[in-house]
């Protein structure tokens, strides 16, 4: 491992996790993809080629520097040019909070891949519910945003995306629950800032 | 137009030069061109491998003049300026880039006002109706005759980004990457409906004599100056029009007459009598015609990821969200297609305001894009 891939899974500690669950050569689509980074990586360490949807024009030019395939979409209208099952693991990663119509995008991305493998921040997070105690809007190194300026419009809890994956049908084959970049496996939904998820059709 | 941003150097004075061609072209209307002769620019040089050369196809109105100037013309530099050069986007220390004006034009290759060999007068109105297919034809013989067997890239806007694309179906072996920039897989009824009043404006024109107005001393240009103001009503978006012109008065107060009130009936009349003064009539309804009858799916029944099957080469599609003549719908069924096929692709839907001829302009976003999309490219 080099030292900016050392770098970027220090900033992304979700990217280890998934890049783990990918298998080598798969498929992958990666929605909020940002300037590439993650595809980047999963190209140099599982061979795993790809697509990146991204909004943002200055982050879609990063991802054409960074050499990875890039498609300038909005998330929100859905995943309409890809076929059914196109890819073999469609990735949300710690895009799904920011994303209005959630329902819709989940099934979409059930649609499109396989396999889809979904971080968010976890709003259940100790630090989360004692600020809401104390009376404010949790601001902390996971949801940076004060709630006047943030792009997170569907935060939720470990059990709330659970029963979104009940509602929608799918299976949920694998959960990792981290903070500080470790897992955390004592009562997960208070200790663990973020999650990371594997579904598939059931 | 703006400065390029990180501007560096122009190629600086450029001399077009002249390919010609002995062996008859078949073109897809079934006409024969019994030889041709096509005017080309290059910028930078070939390298040892022949591996970097990039094609860089014209639009409706351009031509083989793309980067620098004519000694004769300082003022006037190539089309695509802003891009191709020493340090540009497309750089010139690294590539080798050609300009072609393409087959039927009126800026040096062979079109309506070259001399046809079975009359000895001009070919006028006869010259064969060519097209998007036999264009790229005629650049695969010139790419012959400069040793090229395979393009670093083919890069077009609009109509020549129709050209890039189709240099990926018909030579797919000859090309490592196409740039389609605002384009479409083929034109709607309505992009249809503004050629043709465009086309009636020139044909209805007193003065066009069936094409033949060379032999008569007359230039149709009351046509020529409508089907140019037409077009570039298409070329720009709402928003920009009213960005540059407003409903500005050219006198301050209404003139109740016909004479110009708005400045940007000015400006419409400005563009059409410049046009209309070096470009050839013939040539603009050959032009319209070769966009109209594009349409790779068509042999497919009408399925454009069969049509785009054939592709081996990387793509970079890019739309503008202001651009309504080929708006980013379009470009994003031929982003389908390429991901049916499975191709290496990135696609770019930028936010800048200039419309269609957005293409021409320098935004960071679109020319940082082209930039690092270069420089990933290998030699």
């Amino acid at each position: 491992m080099n030292a900016t891939d050392q770098a970027l899974l220090a900033a992304r500690p979700d990217f280890a996790a998934i890049a783990r669950w990918v298998t080598p050569g798969a498929r992958v689509l990666d929605l909020g993809c940002g300037d590439g980074g993650l595809l980047r990586y999963l190209w140099e360490a599982r061979q795993a080629p790809g697509y990146g949807v991204e909004i943002d024009d200055a982050e879609v030019v990063a991802c054409v520097r960074n050499d990875v395939n890039v498609l300038q979409m909005n998330l929100e209208d859905g995943l309409s040019v890809f076929r059914d099952g196109s890819f073999d693991y469609v990735l949300l990663s710690e895009t799904l909070q920011t994303i209005h119509r959630t329902e819709q995008l989940m099934r979409e991305m059930l649609r499109v891949g396989r396999e889809v493998i979904v971080s968010f921040p976890n709003f259940g997070h100790w630090q989360a519910r004692l600020q809401l105690l104390l009376g404010r809007m949790p601001v902390s190194e996971a949801l940076p945003y004060a709630w006047y300026e943030t792009p997170n419009v569907h935060l939720c809890t470990l059990t709330d995306f659970e029963d979104l994956c009940r509602r929608l049908g799918t299976r949920i084959e694998e959960r990792l629950v981290l903070h500080a970049g470790r897992p955390v496996s004592l009562l997960p939904n208070v200790f663990g800032s973020l999650a990371v998820y594997r579904c598939t059709w059931t | 137009m703006n400065a390029p941003q990180h501007s560096s150097g122009s190629v600086g004075v450029v001399a077009p030069q002249k390919a010609v061609f002995d062996a008859p072209l078949l073109l897809r209307s079934g006409a024969t061109l019994p030889a041709f002769e096509l005017a080309y620019e290059t910028y930078g040089s070939l390298n040892e491998a022949r591996s970097n050369a990039v094609l860089v196809c014209h639009a409706l109105n351009a031509s083989h003049h793309v980067a620098g100037v004519h000694a004769d013309r300082p003022d006037e530099p190539g089309w695509w300026d802003n891009l191709v050069g020493p340090g540009k986007p497309l750089d010139t220390e690294r590539f080798f880039v050609i300009g072609v004006n393409n087959l039927g034009g009126c800026h040096g290759s062979t079109g309506p006002m070259s001399p046809n060999p079975a009359t000895g007068r001009r070919w006028g109105g006869d010259f064969p109706v060519v097209t998007v297919e036999d264009w790229v034809d005629a650049q695969a013989r010139l790419a012959d005759r400069l040793g090229i067997a395979c393009f670093a890239a083919v890069m077009g806007g609009s109509l020549g980004a129709m050209q890039a694309l189709h240099w990926a179906l018909a030579y797919p072996e000859r090309i490592r990457h196409s740039l389609v920039i605002a384009s479409t897989p083929r034109l709607s009824a309505q992009n249809i409906a503004f050629n043709e009043v465009a086309r009636q404006a020139i044909t209805t024109d007193p003065d066009f004599h069936d094409g033949h107005y060379y032999d008569k001393g007359v230039v149709p240009t009351r046509g020529l100056r409508i089907a140019r103001m037409i077009g570039h009503i298409t070329y720009l978006s709402d928003e920009a029009m009213m960005a540059k012109f407003g409903r500005l008065l050219r006198r301050g107060v209404p003139g109740f007459d016909f004479d110009i009130d708005f400045e940007v009936e000015s400006y419409l009349r400005h563009q059409g009598d410049k046009f209309s003064s070096y470009f050839d009539a013939n040539t603009y309804l050959r032009i319209t015609k070769a966009l109209d009858y594009f349409d790779p799916a068509a042999a497919f029944g009408g399925n454009l990821s069969a049509a785009l099957a054939r592709a081996q080469a990387a793509f970079l599609v890019v739309s503008f969200k202001s651009d309504w003549r080929f708006a980013p719908a379009r470009s994003r069924e031929i982003v389908r297609a390429l991901l049916d096929n499975r191709r290496i692709l990135s696609y770019l839907e930028l936010d800048a305001p200039g419309g269609h001829d957005a293409f021409l302009m320098d935004d960071p976003h679109y020319h940082g894009a082209l930039r690092a999309y270069f420089e990933n490219i290998e030699r």
